[in-house]
């Protein structure tokens, strides 16, 4: 596309700056809702004189209440140490089994493959109910490893689908010349490949990471303890107080529960997409 | 050593040692993934269809009853409610998604300062945790200090406060725009990448022969696109319809349980009614549609792949 001047000017505006804004204004404006309302005293806030838009003063109040009225360090502490482990596991699950489909020969392989890609379309809202049993069953019920156990399923097949794509993107020969060297299979996939593949394993690691950050229906369904819950059930167990004035508050929860997968993600935002139906998209 | 050596350096003409040996290794791992989806997804997959078939109530193990739920849950007001919402839910969020989803590719693959910037912010609604997102969306439809309300009596446009979730209709308008919200940049992008796949000299050869702009979006943009629209268009009917989050937090299902999904409903009726049976079969009642839409999904698989 070339720059243009003049009357093409209008044209731009009409087929670019014109939708730009409105797309923009549509995507943002719940989170200048949202840090607006986090950052403004009560009285600002539930005021019908004040601006809703604006933050005529600036209070952090909201945000000292979650560590004084709310238990948000625990909520935090939960969700990373579920989110680190449901992550770390699945990836060394999930890049064993997709290194198989993608390399190594033998019968059934790819009925296995079709087998992981459907696991990964089973939503979880399907599943949330006989899993409750299961996990009760393994004695696992209101304890973070419900969580830690049940993450995996969704994430498994999104990590060996994700990285059986990346893998096969890596020439055949690099690990072939290892082997001939004298490395094994599993020592040619530790040494070689993963190296190789850093950057796909880092990807699917921050999307892992993310999808559990972000669970919501079985981190309510599995926990009952106040100690246990992460930071989506904690929050919008908060709702359920039965108090009026208490936006500020949520505000500052949703706006910190959300800023760290927005700075994480946003060193691979380009993948992002690719990768969720990376194999079925890429045609 | 020489021999295996050679038998190595020919992986393509693999001998029949050399693909024994693989195949042990194939199994060994990917052991691990079946073993987890085998316990924690086909397992209770099957539990969940047999005890939809039984009365099972929380701690009672109950027996079976055949298709009593079904037929119950058929004759029910609230359930045959949640049935349509369902179909409109789905069929609303995702045409409005799929067409917003390409005119925002069409805008943010053209030419401007800042355009990263642009893609990456435009992502947000997307990656951010959806309960936490959902609530603010409940705060902007709040009938005394939401933003909608306020801004448009502000402006003189209402008289009074639009009270969103009080009304079945409005509920539903307000949960269909928070999931088209949410879920709009996965059509974009998706979108984006296939547009980036398309041959740039489709569009040169089409400009020399004085195609206008409207009609290069018709003849080679759409039909370029129509794997990636197919594909992303079945991703998206899967979790709009089995969605959960976005009707738990901002309507809970009401007023008076017009707007539940199969989900929450599912999760009122076992979760909190303790009818395990019944809340199995109402969101068993997802079952078919979400077989029709893996068989449509492998069958595109099938051919991205030959």
């Amino acid at each position: 596309m070339t720059r243009t001047r003049g009357p093409a000017l209008l044209g731009r505006t009409v087929w670019l700056y014109a939708p730009l804004l409105l797309l923009m204004s549509f995507t943002l404006f719940p989170f200048w809702w949202m840090l607006a309302t986090s950052l403004k005293p009560d009285r600002e806030l539930y005021s019908l004189q004040a601006s809703p838009l604006l933050v005529k003063t600036v209070t952090f109040d909201h945000y000292a209440a979650l560590f004084t009225e709310m238990p948000f360090l625990i909520w935090v502490r939960n969700s990373l140490v579920v989110s680190f482990t449901a992550t770390l596991v699945s990836l060394v699950i999930g890049a064993l089994a997709g290194y198989s489909l993608a390399r190594l020969r033998f019968r059934g392989a790819t009925t296995l493959g079709t087998i992981i890609f459907v696991a990964y379309l089973v939503p979880t809202t399907v599943l949330f109910l006989p899993l409750a049993y299961v996990v009760h069953w393994l004695g696992l019920y209101n304890t973070p490893f419900a969580l830690m156990v049940t993450y995996p399923t969704f994430l498994v097949p999104f990590c060996s689908w994700f990285l059986m794509g990346y893998f096969k993107t890596i020439p055949r020969e690099i690990e072939e010349c290892a082997m001939v060297d004298g490395c094994t299979r599993a020592g040619a996939l530790w040494r070689i490949v993963v190296p190789l593949a850093t950057p796909g394993i880092l990807s699917a690691a921050i999307f892992a990471f993310t999808f559990s950050w972000n669970e919501f229906i079985y981190a309510l369904t599995f926990l009952q303890a106040p100690a246990y819950k992460t930071i989506p059930v904690g929050v919008i167990g908060q709702v359920a107080t039965g108090e009026v004035f208490f936006w500020g508050k949520l505000m500052a929860a949703a706006v910190l529960g959300s800023v760290p997968i927005a700075l994480i993600y946003s060193a691979v935002s380009g993948q992002f997409a690719a990768g969720l139906t990376s194999g079925a998209v890429k045609a | 050593m020489g021999a295996r050596a050679i038998a190595d350096l020919a992986p393509s003409q693999a001998s029949p040692r050399r693909l024994g040996r693989d195949a042990v290794l194939g199994y060994l791992w990917v052991t691990p993934a079946l073993l987890l989806l085998g316990t924690l997804v086909a397992y209770p997959f099957l539990l969940a269809l047999y005890w939809s078939l039984t009365s099972k109530t929380a701690g009672v193990a109950g027996t079976f009853v055949g298709l009593d739920n079904f037929i119950y849950l058929l004759g029910d007001r609230i359930f045959r409610k949640t049935l349509g919402n369902t179909a409109v839910f789905t069929v609303a969020s995702v045409s409005v998604k799929l067409v917003i989803g390409m005119i925002a590719a069409l805008v943010l693959d053209q030419a401007f300062r800042g355009r990263n910037l642009a893609r990456g912010l435009f992502l947000l609604p997307w990656i951010v945790p959806t309960s936490l997102s959902a609530l603010a969306w409940l705060w902007i439809y709040d009938d005394m200090f939401g933003v909608i309300s306020r801004l448009g009596m502000d402006l003189g446009v209402l008289r009074t406060p639009i009270p969103f979730l009080a009304d079945s209709l409005l509920a539903m308008l307000a949960i269909i725009v928070v999931n088209v919200w949410r879920g709009v940049s996965f059509f974009a992008i998706s979108f984006l990448a296939g547009m980036q796949s398309i041959a740039g000299e489709l569009y040169e050869a089409a400009a020399i022969d004085g195609a206008g702009a409207g009609r290069r979006f018709w003849h080679i943009t759409l039909p370029g696109l129509r794997a990636v629209m197919a594909v992303a268009t079945l991703f998206s009917v899967i979790w709009t319809f089995s969605d959960f989050t976005i009707v738990h937090v901002v309507t809970r299902g009401g007023p008076a349980n017009s707007t539940h999904l199969l989900a929450t409903l599912a999760y009122q009726t076992a979760i909190i009614g303790g009818k395990v049976g019944e809340g199995l079969a109402v969101s068993s009642f997802m079952f078919p549609f979400l077989l029709v839409i893996i068989f449509l999904q492998l069958h595109f698989l099938r051919r991205s792949e030959d």
